[in-house]
């Protein structure tokens, strides 16, 4: 077992290159998915710019023709899913908490937990560079339908495919070798009186997520294989014309792609909570109701799949089904809204700026789920299907879970990282200049999707009832929520690295919070913990009544 | 509803309309009332000094009642929305109504293609009418729809009509339509096919059953008026002798 002064102080680059700390290799994921998010927000700036104002000259780009338009879609979905909330939700929080939270001092394979991260730096690099390649990026969509994706013929692409093919599974053996660890540490490295029920809720949404992404990533990797040798060996295997079939890869794909919303969402969700509790000084209102609904999602998300393919060709009666299915899982989804809401119940609740981001993403999110109906239903999703009500809906969940929810944690969990605390007022003028033009450039997109707008089209020049200019007002004013957007988040740049440089000094328990990651140093020293600690209760024991403290951490003894 | 932002021009896209609607006032109200919940606690709950917070679980039964008695009613606004949804999804793509027409329809990269039989209205035979980007079709007709890719998958919408179906390569997949208002109405591809994805456009125009027939006549090929008189298997057509008069 390490401890704080075992070693001398390593140089630069074993410290924060090739260091096997958890809370560094956090650091790793956490600046590589922020930085894979600029370029992530520079795609959508491009792709918005050509929709908002059509064949304008986008500064900073040029002008997007047919083809990189397509590569820009494709690839700000890629980037957005794989190599942002992937690795911030899952790995870098995952990475972070899971060892601090459950009192332990690293992962329980620290090594594996290196590879990790590095074997992830590669899939970045190797999709990045698939920008530089002869053709481009690959344009055939994030979801990649053979035959398009296996042959260069079809998508102009063949080197961009081939790479993005690459990058995806790359990064895929990253969040397995990670997903592993989590499982492993959180069963085996709990501190001593940690029983299942006294686990934080974030630990236990980041490993169900891990469990979830290893259980749904194993067809779409094999998929991928074969996709693979369908692209560069000449295999036939969704091919047709000899005895292939597309739509295996629709299933292989949707297999693991629905259940992957649940992966990122269930992270999302246990950084709500942590934040709700602290701030309302509230025990989380049915912790076991939210556990077991947990896992009726998380169970259920392995069934819905084929809600994405209700009109791909797939036996119409089959639809039936994953209508039920898709409407069953929103009953536990409704129960965790109903049970975070119940929490503020009875509180005393200061709105700091992780709360906000927290409350924000509950009122943005439950807007995200509700929609989720219109295309779960299968009678509806004949007309909304690949429209941009579609976009919108997904964006209502998916910008709440890898961008609201991320800022919730970073804002809340700054001061243990860095030892210092951010700005109050920069974090709030940053959460109400993301939030309101969120609204602004998503409520005109689920317009347009009624209107039907279909998606992932340069311009619209050629469809007379999508020419409406009440639609293109609609476009453009989506294009300047994100303009506002997009430049608030200098702002949260702005107060990330200042206070990470001259920020107040943080205490160990700034938040007055429960949970053992405050109980050590801010930030925690290597090997995290000077004496292992030992757990005397669950993680939310707020407002005691009897006691002089509004709050009684897991540690201290009675 | 649906019916403020595009045309309703089939005859089951008010199906389609009146379920949305009905969706929307469930989940409508589901929303307003969560998001009031959760503002209203927000503001009733607001830190003050002095006041204590209240030590709950959440298990207690008079308690769990406000999570517990929601939750039962979702259960059935979902029922509500899954019965009429899987209605409107047989009565669409499950059950086919018997077609007075079947027409062809090829997706390729970048265009649509559709094959009509001519006025014997049989297809495979050597009157049909071929034609690109347009698809003709008389009103009050039900149409049965064959469509193939020849490349990549499309996917075969008409919004006005709320049809959309994708179009897979080796596979022939049959759908129907009824028009029931005449206009020109677009076409589009929803499934990104390439970099032509944006130009794969076409029309389909719908007339009246007269205007059809004298458009089909014009456009068979080879043209009708270039036929032998009589004697042809084409004279035999019922709507062939309604064309000649």
């Amino acid at each position: 077992m390490s401890t704080a002064v075992q070693h001398a102080e390593p140089g630069f680059f074993r410290k924060y290159c090739w260091s096997t700390d958890h809370k560094i290799i956090a650091m790793q994921y956490l600046f590589t998915g922020m930085a894979m998010a600029l370029i992530g927000g520079y795609l959508a700036y491009v792709f918005r710019m050509q929709l908002g104002f059509p064949n304008h000259n986008v500064p900073g780009f040029g002008i997007v023709t047919p083809g990189r338009y397509n590569a820009v879609v494709t690839m700000h979905g890629t980037i957005m899913i794989f190599w942002v909330a992937m690795p911030v939700l899952i790995a870098a929080f995952g990475n972070y908490l899971i060892p601090l939270m459950i009192g332990c001092d690293d992962m329980a394979f620290p090594r594996i937990n290196r590879l990790s991260y590095q074997v992830f730096l590669l899939s970045a690099i190797v999709l990045l560079l698939s920008f530089l390649v002869k053709g481009g990026a690959f344009g055939g969509a994030w979801t990649a339908y053979p035959p398009l994706s296996a042959s260069g013929a079809y998508n102009l692409t063949p080197l961009g495919a081939t790479l993005w093919l690459v990058a995806v599974a790359l990064e895929f053996v990253a969040f397995l070798l990670g997903g592993i660890n989590f499982t492993v540490t959180v069963m085996n490295s709990r501190a001593p009186g940690m029983k299942m029920f006294d686990i934080p809720i974030v630990i236990w949404m980041i490993v169900l997520a891990t469990v979830i992404f290893m259980a749904s990533a194993g067809p779409l990797i094999a998929g991928a294989v074969m996709l693979l040798f369908d692209q560069t060996m000449a295999t036939g295997f969704y091919d047709p014309t000899r005895g292939g079939d597309p739509l295996l890869w629709q299933h292989l794909f949707w297999f693991f792609g629905h259940p992957e919303v649940y992966v990122v969402l269930l992270p999302a969700m246990g950084i709500v909570a942590e934040i709700l509790a602290v701030f309302a000084r509230k025990k989380l209102f049915g912790y076991k109701s939210m556990l077991f609904s947990t896992w009726a999602v998380g169970i259920l998300s392995f069934v819905v799949w084929a809600h994405h393919q209700f009109v791909a060709g797939i036996d119409p009666r089959m639809a039936n089904v994953f209508t039920v299915t898709t409407l069953l899982i929103s009953i536990p989804v409704a129960e965790l809204v109903f049970l975070y809401i119940a929490t503020l119940y009875g509180g005393s609740i200061r709105l700091d700026t992780p709360m906000l981001w927290a409350l924000g993403f509950l009122a943005e999110f439950m807007i995200g789920g509700v929609t989720g109906i219109f295309l779960g239903s299968s009678g509806t999703d004949i007309y909304l299907h690949d429209t941009y009500f579609l976009i919108a809906h997904f964006h209502y969940t998916f910008v709440p879970i890898a961008i609201i929810s991320v800022f919730a944690g970073i804002t809340f969990w700054f001061p243990k990282m860095f030892g210092r605390m951010m700005n109050e007022t920069l974090g709030k003028i940053h959460f109400w200049g993301t939030v309101i033009p969120f609204n602004v450039i998503f409520i005109p997109l689920f317009m347009t999707g009624l209107a039907g707008d279909q998606r992932r089209i340069y311009s619209y020049a050629q469809f007379a009832e999508q020419s409406r200019p009440a639609l293109q007002h609609l476009r453009t004013l989506s294009t300047v929520g994100l303009l506002v957007m997009l430049s608030f988040q200098l702002v949260f740049l702005f107060n990330f690295f200042w206070s990470l440089r001259k920020g107040k000094r943080a205490e160990a328990n700034p938040w007055r919070s429960t949970t053992l990651e405050w109980t050590v140093p801010s930030p925690p020293p290597h090997g995290n913990f000077a004496v292992l600690p030992t757990v005397y209760r669950g993680p939310y024991e707020y407002g005691l009544p009897g006691r002089a403290d509004d709050y009684w951490p897991q540690n201290v003894p009675d | 509803m649906l019916e403020r932002y595009t045309t309703a021009a089939s005859t089951y896209a008010h199906s389609i309309d009146h379920l949305f609607l009905l969706i929307l006032v469930l989940v409508g109200f589901w929303l307003i009332v969560a998001e009031a919940v959760m503002f209203i606690l927000i503001f009733k709950f607001r830190a003050r000094d002095g006041r204590p917070t209240r030590h709950v679980t959440g298990e207690e039964k008079e308690l769990h009642r406000w999570i517990t008695i929601p939750h039962m009613l979702v259960i059935l606004c979902d029922i509500a929305i899954i019965i009429p949804a899987i209605i409107v999804w047989y009565n669409i793509k499950q059950a086919q109504p018997p077609a007075d027409q079947t027409v062809r329809v090829y997706a390729q990269q970048w265009a649509w293609s559709f094959q009509e039989p001519g006025p014997d209205g049989v297809l495979d035979t050597a009157d049909d009418v071929r034609t690109v980007g347009e698809l003709h079709v008389a009103i009050n007709t039900t149409y049965h729809f064959e469509l193939m890719s020849r490349d990549v998958v499309h996917s075969f919408a008409v919004p006005a009509f709320r049809l959309k179906q994708d179009a897979l390569p080796g596979r022939t997949i049959t759908g129907w339509f009824r028009p029931n208002r005449l206009g020109t109405y677009d076409i589009q591809c929803t499934q990104m096919c390439g970099i032509g994805h944006a130009l794969m456009a076409g029309r389909v125009i719908v007339e009246t059953r007269q205007d059809h027939a004298a458009w089909l006549m014009q456009n068979s090929n080879p043209p009708v008026a270039a036929l032998p008189a009589a004697p042809s298997p084409l004279a035999a057509s019922p709507m062939m002798a309604e064309a000649r008069r």
